[in-house]
């Protein structure tokens, strides 16, 4: 389904679960729009049930012909097209980038490691070992710069929001807010229960691509020392 | 060639046209507010129109400038004042080098721009000179100005050079303003009456808190700020069924209703996602006009078609066009 957000983006909607296969989908029309966008074209933005278009309407109206119909038509048009041809297109070609992120669990870190694990009858290792065993799909980045929307953490350690909201949280936390789990890239106020922290910056303005990760990514998470967190940071200097 | 921060006004920021193309990266777009009025203050002095100003809220700053400078103020809030004296809005402005440039706030209006001559020579990041605090990239070191900052005009195009040469002649060492000025809405203003199309969760609601959206009279919450204006009525809106929502794109002037259903819009610098359902978008061309409103001011909400809304939208860029031609032609004279 498709229809206009703004005069300057359409939204199309592809379902309304957090799927795999619709994130396929979401893959494809992406691949498909920036291997040859429109005139006036400006970005795609993922989300886990489907793709915001953004375009500039003015830059559209002045390359119309004889200025039928508008600008949104003119785009509606075009990915109508694109999504039709969609069980035409294969798989999506790129299949994502598997990123190793170094998580420290240590106490000073995760300041609610324990209750995630008494929450879930577990120990805290029991909890770093799960967490660290899976591999998690990013279907979107949004809330924040770099902030990954991951998907597929087991429900043995799900657990459910801090009922009062920290006011800071520091950049690299790691947390869980019911089954999912993300990363802060920039320090911010939010109500996870942080059970680590990396070292990596998720996000740098002066990077060509300022965030690490991007839909369609895979993580994984790999636990480190107190001292190698600290030589990461040393190192990242 | 500077101007030198020295007194902060309430909050002072570089703004220009947005950060455009990096929301999938979760990237806001910030920008200017109220973008006809960093567009107009822009025309005026010759720069490119989404050149990077001082975007200036509530009060403004005070300012010592130290070369001889063409400015332009738009917007609301506030008038500019040079050397003590007080100058009309949208007037092309030139100040003498060693002068002091500061703000006299006015009752109507929340937030003026200043654009100089040459634009605010700031680093572009991530292509553009917006300045968002929260994760400290752009503008001016990433944050709002303080006393003490002292900010570089950036290089003058040939349009802006000539400009400020005729201005300076005109001047002759004292401050000068021209006696036209560019400082209106394209499009109507007068009216208290926002418009909005039903955005897409319209229907979620019931038909009830549908109807007073559009006919109701909100009050513009004291904790609204450039990400959003919190809206209050009483009773909250409802819906027909609670929706569970998954987080998608939001836009500019996108209306969002959380659990108490008191209605955000979302403004410059909203999170480039949202997970509310959305009762409304508001339509771009009244965006900087509600902008312009203040906490604890009201506002109501006009019905209309997406159709209409975009028709509006290019109908304000044609505008846009012909006010920088009859800007040109003031000046040629």
């Amino acid at each position: 389904m498709l229809y206009p957000l703004s005069e300057n983006a359409i939204h199309i909607t592809l379902g309304h679960n957090i799927d795999p296969e619709i994130h396929q989908r979401v893959k494809k029309i992406m691949e498909r729009v920036e291997e040859e966008p429109f005139h006036g074209y400006v970005e795609c933005v993922p989300s886990y049930t489907g793709v915001t278009v953004f375009y500039d309407p003015i830059n559209i109206y002045h390359t119309m012909e004889e200025k039928k119909g508008s600008p949104s038509e003119s785009v509606m048009r075009y990915l109508k097209k694109v999504v039709d041809s969609l069980d035409a297109i294969p798989q999506s070609k790129e299949s994502g980038n598997v990123v190793t992120i170094p998580v420290c669990y240590d106490e000073d870190f995760g300041p609610d490691l324990s209750h995630v694990a008494v929450e879930n009858g577990l120990t805290k290792d029991e909890v770093i070992q799960i967490h660290t065993s899976g591999e998690y799909l990013v279907y979107m980045i949004g809330f924040a710069p770099g902030f990954p929307f991951l998907g597929g953490m087991e429900d043995d350690i799900a657990t459910p929001r801090k009922r009062e909201p920290r006011t800071k949280i520091p950049a690299g936390s790691v947390g869980i807010a019911g089954s999912q789990t993300g990363i802060y890239p920039i320090e911010t106020p939010g109500g996870w229960q942080l059970i680590g922290q990396t070292p990596v910056r998720m996000f740098d303005s002066h990077r060509e691509e300022p965030s690490l990760l991007k839909a369609g990514d895979h993580v994984r998470f790999k636990a480190i020392t107190y001292e190698e967190f600290n030589a990461y940071k040393e190192g990242d200097l | 060639m500077s101007l030198q921060i020295m007194t902060t006004g309430l909050f002072t920021t570089v703004q220009d046209g947005g950060r455009l193309g990096f929301l999938h990266q979760g990237v806001l777009e910030s920008g200017a507010m109220d973008r006809e009025s960093l567009k107009s203050a822009n025309c005026i002095v010759g720069n490119d129109e989404n050149e990077g100003a001082l975007e200036m809220t509530m009060t403004g700053p005070r300012i010592k400038v130290e070369a001889d400078t063409l400015i332009a103020v738009t917007g609301g809030g506030m008038v500019p004042v040079i050397n003590g004296e007080t100058y009309s809005l949208g007037a092309p402005l030139f100040i003498p080098a060693n002068s002091e440039l500061a703000f006299k706030p006015t009752n109507r209006g929340c937030r003026a721009y200043l654009a100089v001559a040459g634009g605010i020579d700031v680093p572009l990041v991530m292509n553009s000179k917006s300045t968002y605090v929260r994760a400290g990239i752009g503008g001016f070191k990433g944050r709002a100005l303080q006393k003490g900052d002292r900010l570089y005009i950036g290089e003058k195009n040939e349009e802006a050079e000539k400009r400020l040469a005729m201005i300076t002649s005109k001047g002759g060492g004292q401050p000068f303003s021209e006696r036209w000025g560019a400082n209106a809405r394209l499009l109507g203003d007068g009216d208290r009456k926002i418009r909005a199309f039903p955005g897409t969760h319209y229907e979620t609601f019931t038909t009830e808190s549908q109807d007073r959206f559009f006919q109701s009279e909100f009050t513009i919450s004291t904790q609204s700020d450039r990400m959003g204006y919190r809206l209050h009525m009483i009773p909250p809106l409802e819906w027909m069924e609670s929706v569970n929502l998954l987080s998608e794109a939001v836009a500019f002037g996108t209306v969002q209703v959380p659990h108490d259903g008191q209605p955000i819009v979302l403004m410059a610098d909203r999170q480039t996602t949202g997970g509310y359902p959305r009762i409304a978008q508001v339509a771009a061309v009244d965006l900087g006009r509600l902008a312009q409103l203040r906490p604890n001011e009201t506002v109501r909400f006009e019905k209309i078609t997406f159709a209409k809304a975009e028709e509006l939208y290019l109908q304000q860029a044609q505008a846009m066009h012909e006010r920088k031609i009859g800007i040109s032609l003031k000046w040629q004279k």
